[in-house]
C-alpha cells in the first residue's frame, strides 16, 4: 500500500515488530496515524492529544493522555513522566491493547494478563508510589461520574469507599480495628480482577486499520 | 418406569416423600384418563338431550308431567373446554413437582425427557379411553399460546452484553448454519430417494421442505436442557441466541418451499425474492418488537399512580408485538425478543420494586408451565399422530442431521475465528454442535402441513424420531460429557462494585484508544449509541430524576438495596452476607489523620430522591412486618403457657420493637444517602452493625438498663455473642405505630418463644442466667426462622445484576 513510501526503513520495523508484536502492516498504519497526530513532527506532545475531538467527550481523557507519557509503561523499570514521546513509545503503549494470539502457552497468557493489568494499575496510581490509595480511587470514580452532569461527590465517595472495603476484604481478610489499609498494591489488584478476563476485554481489533478516517 | 409407578401395590402407605409424589402422579394420570372417558360418555348423552329438546316443548303442552326439581345434576359440556385445559395445566405442574421430589432421577434424566415420557403415558391412556383423537397439540394453540411466554421470558431476561458482543457469531450460526443444514439434509435425502431400493418417491422440493423444518435448533429444547447443565455464559448465549434468531430463516424457507412444492419448481427469481423476504421478515419482526417495546416503556413512565397494572403493560404490549408480527407473517419470535430486550432497561427504571418482582415471577411461571405442557403434548401427539414408519428415511434423517450439524459448526467456526478476539476452541465447537436440539417447533411446523400433502405422515414420523433422539440421547448425555470434557462452567461470582467500575473504565479507555488510533471500531459506535441513549431516549422514556442517573450510581444503589434487604431478611443476626468473611471495616480504610470534614449543615445534594427513599423504607418495613408475622404464626403454634400472659408479652415486645425500627431505618437511609460526618459514615455504620461490637447506638441513657433491674420489661441481652447483636432498649421513648424492630428480632422472638416451648412457668424475663442454656435452642430456632424467611424464587439472582445498558 502507499503508506510504505513515507516510512522508516523496514529494518526499523523489524525491531519494532519484535519488541511490540505488531505486524508490519499494523506498524505502518500506526506510523501514519502518528504522523497525522503530530503534524509530521517526530514527537508527540500532550497538546497534540487534546486536539483529537472525539477524545474531548471522554470522561477519563486526562488519564489516557497521561498514560502515553508515563515512563512506567515504556519499560519495566521506568519511572516518572516525559514531555514528549517518539513513535517507539507510542507503539509500546499501543501494544498493551493487542488481542491475545491463539497459540500461547499458559505462561505467556499469564504474562500478557499481568502486563495489561499493570497498565491499568499505572493509570490509577497517579503518584507513582506503587499503591492505589483511597484518594486516588475516589478520583477515578469521580471522573467516571463526571459526565453525568451533577457532580455528586458524596455518592462517588461512598462508591469508592464500598469498593475499597471490598478490595480489603478480599485481599487481606482479617484486620484489627486499629490497623490501617494503606492502599491497593499490585498484587491485591491482580487478585481483585482475577475473574475479569482482561486479556480479551482490553483489546482493540487492529485488523481493519485501513479504514482510518483521515479527516482529523 | 411401570414398575416404579406401582408403589401402591405394597401396603398403600406412602413411606416417604418420593413415593408420595409418585402416588400423586399415578392418581392424577388415572384421573385424567377417567375424566376424559367420562367426558366422552357424557357428550353423547347431552347430545341426545339436545336432540330430545326439540320435540319436548310440543309435548309439555299436552302432558305437564311434574318431574322432581333436580337437586344435583351433572352437565359437563359447557365447562368442557376450560376444564380440560385446567386439568392439563394442573397435570403439568404436578409432574414438575413430582420430579423434584425424586432427586436421583432428576440428576440423571433431564426434565424434558421425563415430561415426554409422561406425555406418552397420558397419550396411551387417552387412546384407551376414547375413540376419537383429541386435538391436543393444535398448532394454533401451540404458536399462539404456548410458545410466546417462553420466548418473552427469554427475551426479557436476555443478557444483553454478551449477546451483543457475540452477535456476529450468533448470526452466522443462525442464518448460514441453518441454511446449510436445510440444504444439506434436504439435498442428500433427495439423493437417497433416487435410489430405487429405498422405495421412497419424494420430489426435490418436498425434501427441501423437510430439510428446512428439521434443521432449526429449537429454543424450548435448548433452554430446557442447557438450564440444567450450567455451562459457561459464552456457550450458552451462542447456542441459545442461535436458536432464537434462526426463526426468520426457518419461516422463510418453510413458506418458500411449501408454496412451491405444490407447483413443483422454483426459479431463480423466487430464490431472490426469498432472500429479500428473509430480510423483511427478520428486520420487520425486530422493528415491530422495538416499536412495541418503546411504547411499553413510554407507557410505564406514567404509571406511578397505578402501580398495580404495571406488569400488565409489559405482558400485553409484548404479546401484541408477537401477534402483530404474526399477522404480517413476520418473525414473531424476533419481535418478542426485540420487545423484551428493548423495553427492559427503561421499564425497570420506572416501575416499582414489587412490579418488577411480579413480572419476573409471572414470566418464569408461565414459561415453566408452557414448557412442561409442550413436552407433555409432544408425548401425547406421538401416540396419537398418524405414523408411517420407513426405516431408511428415518435413520437417514437422524444421521444426516447429526452430520450436517457437525460439519456446519466446524466450518463456520473456522471462518468465524478469524474475526473473533476470543477464539472458539474445539471443545466449544463440540458443545455447540452437540447442543443443537430439535423440539416442538419442528413438530408443529410439520403438523401445519396441508393434510392432503402425501408425505406428511412420513415427515411427521421422522420429525418425531429426530426430536426424541436429540432430546433423549443428546439431552441425557450432554451433562456427563460436559463434566468429562471439563468445559468451563458458569461462574457463580456475584457482581462486585469493583468489576463494575472497571468495566466502565475499560469501556471509556478503549473508546479513547480507538479515537487516538482514529479507528471507528466497536467501542466508538457503542459509545455513540450510549451517549445518544442518555441524551435523548432516556429523558423521553424514563420518568423523573432517574433519567439522569448514571449507570454506576444506579448499579450502586441496586446493590445497596439488595444488601439492605438481605440484612433485613437475615434479621441482622449474622454478619452481612459478603463474599468473604472478614473483619475489615471502614475504619481500616479511612486514614487516621484525616482532618474531620466540616459537618454539612444540610444535605449536600439529594442523591436519593424522596420517592426512592420512601420505597426503600417501605421495603424494609414490609419485610420486617412479614418477618414479624411469620414469627407470630410460629408463636401461636407453640404457645403452651398462659395465652393472656403471652399476649401481654407480645404487646411489650411490639412496643420495644417499634422504637428500634425508626432508629434503624434512619440509620439505613442515612447510609444510603448522604454519609454523615466521618464517624457515622454509611458503610462504617453498616460494618459496625454487622460486627455487632462497639455498637454506638446504645444511647447514653440506656446504659442504665444494664443492671439487672426488677423491671421485667428490660431485656438484658447476653453480651458479645456473635450470633446476635447487642441492642439495649429503652421503653421510655415514643414510637410510631407501624414500626418494627430491625435487629435482634429473631433474638427477642426466640426468647419470647422459648418461654412457650420450654414448659416451665414463664420466668422473669430479666434473668440473664437462663440465656446460657438456651443458646442451643436459639441457634436451632434461628435456623428454623431462616428457613421461614428464605424465598429462593424462580431462578438465579444474576439477571438482577445486569446493568441497564451495556
Amino acid at each position: 500500500m502507499g503508506t510504505l513510501q513515507s516510512s522508516p526503513a523496514p529494518a526499523e520495523y523489524c525491531d519494532l515488530s519484535e519488541k511490540t508484536g505488531f505486524s508490519f502492516e499494523q506498524i505502518a498504519v500506526l506510523h501514519k496515524r502518528f504522523k497525522q497526530l503530530s503534524h509530521d513532527e517526530d514527537v508527540l506532545r500532550r497538546d497534540h492529544f487534546s486536539e483529537i475531538p472525539d477524545l474531548a467527550s471522554n470522561p477519563i481523557r486526562a488519564e489516557i493522555t497521561e498514560a502515553f507519557f508515563d515512563q512506567r509503561n515504556f519499560s519495566k523499570n521506568g519511572k516518572g513522566k516525559v514531555e514528549e514521546i517518539g513513535f517507539e513509545e507510542f507503539l509500546v503503549v499501543m501494544s498493551h491493547f493487542r488481542p491475545p494470539s491463539q497459540h500461547m502457552t499458559n505462561e505467556q497468557r499469564e504474562n500478557v494478563r499481568k502486563e495489561k493489568l499493570r497498565f491499568l494499575f499505572n493509570m490509577h496510581d497517579t503518584d507513582n508510589d506503587g499503591t492505589i490509595t483511597l484518594e486516588e480511587y475516589r478520583h477515578v470514580v469521580e471522573e467516571l461520574l463526571s459526565r453525568s452532569g451533577a457532580l455528586e461527590i458524596e455518592t462517588a465517595k461512598s462508591i469508592a469507599d464500598a469498593a475499597m472495603l471490598e478490595v480489603a476484604s478480599i485481599s487481606v481478610g482479617h484486620m484489627e480495628p486499629d490497623e490501617f489499609y494503606e492502599g491497593i498494591t499490585f498484587d491485591h489488584f491482580l487478585k481483585l480482577l482475577a475473574g475479569f478476563e482482561i486479556d480479551s476485554k482490553m483489546s482493540i481489533r487492529f485488523l481493519n486499520m485501513d479504514t482510518i478516517t483521515l479527516c482529523k | 418406569m411401570f414398575s416404579r409407578m406401582a408403589p401402591h401395590s405394597r401396603t398403600g402407605f406412602a413411606r416417604s416423600v418420593p413415593e408420595l409424589g409418585l402416588l400423586l402422579l399415578t392418581i392424577l394420570v388415572l384421573l385424567e384418563g377417567s375424566v376424559l372417558r367420562l367426558g366422552a360418555a357424557s357428550s353423547p348423552a347431552t347430545q341426545s338431550h339436545g336432540a330430545a329438546d326439540c320435540p319436548k316443548p310440543v309435548e309439555t303442552h299436552h302432558n305437564k308431567t311434574k318431574k322432581a326439581f333436580p337437586v344435583l345434576s351433572f352437565e359437563y359440556d359447557h365447562v368442557k373446554m376450560p376444564f380440560e385445559i385446567s386439568l392439563w395445566v394442573l397435570l403439568a405442574s404436578l409432574m414438575k413437582l413430582g420430579f423434584h421430589l425424586i432427586p436421583r432421577l432428576s440428576n440423571i434424566v433431564p426434565e424434558s425427557c421425563l415430561l415426554i415420557v409422561v406425555g406418552l403415558l397420558v397419550g396411551c391412556l387417552i387412546k384407551l379411553a376414547r375413540e376419537d383423537v383429541p386435538p391436543v397439540l393444535d398448532s394454533q394453540f401451540f404458536f399462539l399460546c404456548l410458545l410466546p411466554p417462553i420466548i418473552l421470558d427469554a427475551g426479557y431476561f436476555l443478557p444483553i452484553r454478551p449477546f451483543m458482543e457475540n452477535l456476529g457469531t450468533i448470526l452466522m450460526f443462525a442464518v448460514v448454519g441453518t441454511l446449510w443444514n436445510a440444504f444439506f439434509v434436504g439435498g442428500l435425502l433427495f439423493a437417497l430417494c433416487q435410489i430405487p431400493q429405498a422405495g421412497l418417491d419424494i420430489g426435490l422440493l418436498p425434501c427441501l421442505l423437510f430439510g428446512s423444518i428439521i434443521s432449526a435448533v429449537d429454543p424450548v429444547a435448548v433452554l430446557a436442557v442447557f438450564e440444567e447443565i450450567h455451562i459457561n455464559e459464552l456457550l450458552h448465549i451462542l447456542v441459545f441466541g442461535e436458536s432464537l434468531l434462526n426463526d426468520a430463516v426457518t419461516l422463510v424457507l418453510y413458506n418458500l418451499f411449501e408454496e412451491f412444492s405444490e407447483v413443483g419448481s422454483v426459479t431463480v427469481l423466487d430464490g431472490i425474492l426469498g432472500v429479500i423476504s428473509f430480510f423483511i421478515v427478520a428486520l420487520g419482526g425486530v422493528l415491530f418488537g422495538a416499536i412495541y417495546g418503546f411504547l411499553a416503556a413510554f407507557t410505564s413512565r406514567f404509571t406511578s399512580h397505578t402501580r398495580v397494572i404495571e406488569p400488565l403493560f409489559v405482558f400485553v404490549y409484548s404479546y401484541m408485538a408477537y401477534l402483530s408480527a404474526e399477522m404480517f407473517h413476520l418473525s414473531g419470535i424476533m419481535a418478542l425478543i426485540a420487545c423484551g430486550a428493548v423495553t427492559r432497561p427503561y421499564i425497570e427504571a420506572n416501575i416499582s420494586h414489587k412490579s418488577h418482582t411480579t413480572i419476573k415471577y409471572f414470566l418464569k411461571m408461565w414459561s415453566s408451565v408452557s414448557e412442561t405442557l409442550i413436552f407433555i403434548f409432544l408425548g401425547v401427539a406421538t401416540v396419537e399422530g398418524p405414523h408411517r414408519w420407513n426405516w431408511i428415511f428415518v435413520t437417514a434423517t437422524v444421521i444426516l442431521c447429526l452430520v450436517a450439524r457437525v460439519i456446519g459448526v466446524g466450518g463456520l467456526t473456522y471462518v468465524i475465528n478469524k474475526f473473533r478476539i476470543v477464539k472458539l476452541t474445539t471443545k466449544d465447537q463440540f458443545i455447540i454442535a452437540y447442543g443443537g436440539l430439535r423440539g416442538a417447533i419442528a413438530f408443529s411446523l410439520g403438523f401445519l402441513l396441508n393434510k392432503s400433502f402425501e408425505m406428511r405422515e412420513i415427515f411427521l414420523t421422522a420429525i418425531i424420531t429426530v426430536i426424541f433422539f436429540t432430546v433423549f440421547v443428546q439431552g441425557m448425555t450432554i451433562k456427563p460429557l460436559v463434566e468429562l470434557l471439563a468445559v468451563k462452567k458458569k461462574q457463580e461470582a456475584k457482581r462486585s462494585i469493583n468489576e463494575e467500575i472497571h468495566t466502565q473504565f475499560l469501556d471509556h479507555l478503549l473508546t479513547g484508544i480507538e479515537d487516538i488510533c482514529g479507528h471507528y471500531g466497536h467501542h466508538h459506535w457503542k459509545d455513540k449509541l450510549n451517549r445518544f441513549n442518555k441524551k435523548y431516549v432516556k429523558k423521553f422514556l424514563i420518568a423523573g430524576e432517574r433519567s439522569k442517573e448514571p449507570q454506576l450510581i444506579a448499579f450502586y444503589h441496586k446493590m445497596e438495596m439488595k444488601q439492605a434487604i438481605q440484612l433485613v431478611e437475615s434479621g441482622g443476626g449474622s454478619k452481612l452476607p459478603s463474599a468473604m468473611p472478614s473483619t475489615v471495616s471502614m475504619q481500616n480504610i479511612q486514614p487516621k489523620h484525616q482532618p474531620a470534614p466540616p459537618k454539612p449543615t444540610e444535605r449536600a445534594l439529594p442523591q436519593l430522591p424522596k420517592s426512592r427513599e420512601e420505597e426503600i423504607r417501605k421495603i424494609l418495613r414490609t419485610n420486617l412486618q412479614r418477618t414479624r408475622q411469620r414469627l407470630h404464626s410460629y408463636n401461636r403454634h407453640t404457645l403452651v403457657a398462659d395465652p393472656d400472659e403471652n399476649a401481654f408479652k407480645d404487646l411489650i415486645l411490639k412496643k420495644q420493637k417499634m422504637i428500634e425500627l425508626d432508629r434503624k431505618i434512619k440509620e439505613m437511609t442515612m447510609y444510603l444517602t448522604v454519609p454523615a460526618p466521618h464517624q457515622g459514615s454509611p458503610t462504617m455504620s453498616r460494618a459496625r452493625l454487622a460486627s455487632g461490637r462497639n455498637t454506638d447506638f446504645i444511647p447514653a441513657q440506656q446504659q442504665k438498663g444494664n443492671k439487672k433491674s426488677s423491671d421485667p420489661q428490660a431485656y438484658n441481652i447476653k453480651p458479645a455473642s456473635d450470633a446476635m447483636p447487642i441492642i439495649q432498649v429503652d421503653l421510655a421513648s415514643p414510637q410510631s405505630p407501624d414500626s418494627v424492630n430491625l435487629l435482634d428480632e429473631i433474638g427477642k422472638a426466640d426468647r419470647g418463644e422459648e418461654q412457650g416451648l420450654i414448659m416451665k412457668p414463664p420466668p422473669g424475663l430479666s434473668g440473664s442466667d437462663q440465656h446460657g442454656e438456651k443458646e442451643k435452642d436459639d441457634w436451632r430456632d434461628q435456623q428454623k426462622l431462616m428457613r421461614c424467611l428464605s424465598d429462593p424464587g424462580p431462578g438465579a439472582e444474576e439477571d438482577e445484576d445486569e446493568p441497564f445498558l451495556p
